[in-house]
């Protein structure tokens, strides 16, 4: 008990009220803004369901070479924010005696990750736990940022195809680590005629790990306008003898679409979320060869790691 | 001309991207086999029903992949494509 024990916080004051409200407001200011853009961006229409890509705010889109700024890096940054005033907020006034039931939650979802990533990765990569829980919560409220009627920027191929080429990355760096001449003998391998199949698969990982992210959210996001734009005309068809501004208003379109909302974009987008993060933790804890980087470690008298998988 | 060459490539357009959706078959037969097993798992042992419902629901989204590039490649046909034909088709009738 050699440790200094935290100072207790007083929860009542003023001053961790004040800071209370800060972190609340960088949670859902983001939002808000990327909102008011969004209604501010969004040309006049005749209001009906329209299946769109990321608006672009900035910029020119016409060649490959210039840089413009979209609706999924806005959202993305928006997330972002937000995220990091969620934690901010849910680790504010931590003590021993945990006063406020916010540090249960925390405690929960930081123990929780550790788990996990312990059972699937193994000892040697515990401290990934912060890298795997960031991704899923990203990945996850990028998702969910949908329902508040803003671009979802995982529908956008270029933000998970970012994140894929960041695990593929970690994974190369991880099967280098046995020694690039043990990595070349492994593409020759079983024959040489598979080299090619080989590298290609290498490079497969990144892209069906984005493609799946991608792929799935933009096909709930599809459906889900396809649904909107069917309601529409149905009850236009059918309702139209109402009178008045009734005849004009979609009335079927209540409900349903937030039925089918809940399996698309809420159940949909966190399984995803939890997919991706599962195979980054499965592709870079399989991409170690642990015997060649371990010989390696051997000639330079350094001590051998084990993988203990709890 | 140009009407009569623009209606064939959209109609060929439409057909192409429902060919490439017949690449959901797959992933159907294949994630009703999975759930299948799983369900017999978790009939023989119920008490690993959590481990065997996490490895199936993993083993599922991994098995959409190649529903999901046929998706991809249907939805690049009916909302990209158009528009990029349509300008090499003008460009060649001129």
């Amino acid at each position: 008990m050699t440790e200094k024990a935290a100072p207790e916080v007083d929860v009542k004051s003023a001053k961790f009220r004040r800071k209370d409200r800060l972190y609340f407001a960088m949670m859902i200011l983001p939002i808000l803004a990327c909102i008011v853009l969004k209604v501010l961006f969004t040309p006049a229409g005749d209001g009906g369901v329209q299946i769109s890509g990321a608006m672009i705010f900035l910029g020119e889109n016409t060649s490959m070479t210039s840089l413009y700024i979209s609706e999924s890096q806005v959202n993305t940054w928006a997330v972002m924010i937000s995220i990091l005033g969620l934690c901010l907020y849910m680790t504010h006034g931590l003590s021993e005696k945990a006063v406020l039931k916010r540090q249960l939650a925390a405690e929960w979802i930081v123990e929780k990750c550790e788990t996990l990533v312990k059972n699937n990765m193994g000892g040697f990569f515990r401290e990934w736990a912060p890298f795997v829980a960031a991704i899923m919560g990203l990945s996850a409220f990028s998702s969910l940022i949908c329902l508040v009627g803003l671009f979802s920027p995982t529908g956008d191929v270029n933000v998970t195809f970012g994140w894929a080429i960041l695990v593929f990355f970690m994974i190369m760096y991880y099967k280098f680590r046995g020694g690039l001449w043990n990595y070349t003998k492994g593409l020759f391998s079983p024959i040489p005629v598979f080299a090619p199949m080989n590298l290609i698969g290498e490079f497969a990982t990144p892209v069906s790990m984005a493609f799946r992210h991608y792929g799935n959210i933009l096909s709930g996001a599809v459906i889900s306008a396809l649904i909107g734009s069917a309601l529409t005309g149905l009850s236009k068809s059918l309702l139209g003898w109402l009178p008045g501004v009734l005849s004009d208003m979609p009335l079927l379109r209540v409900g349903l679409p937030a039925v089918l909302s809940v399996y698309f974009d809420v159940f949909s987008g966190v399984m995803q979320a939890f997919i991706f993060a599962m195979l980054t933790m499965l592709n870079v804890a399989g991409a170690v060869p642990w015997d060649d980087w371990n010989a390696r470690r051997k000639k330079r008298n350094k001590p051998e790691i084990q993988n203990l998988v709890a | 001309m140009l009407e009569l060459a623009m209606g064939i490539m959209l109609g060929l357009l439409g057909l192409g991207a429902g060919c490439a959706m017949i690449a959901g078959i797959g992933p159907g037969i294949g994630e009703g086999n999975a759930v299948a097993k799983a369900c017999e798992a978790i009939g023989r042992q119920p008490e690993c029903k959590s481990d065997v419902t996490s490895t199936m629901i993993m083993g599922c989204a991994i098995a959409e992949t190649t529903g999901l590039y046929g998706l991809i490649v249907a939805i690049l046909l009916i909302f990209v494509a158009p528009g990029t034909f349509t300008g090499i088709l003008k460009d060649a009738i001129k």
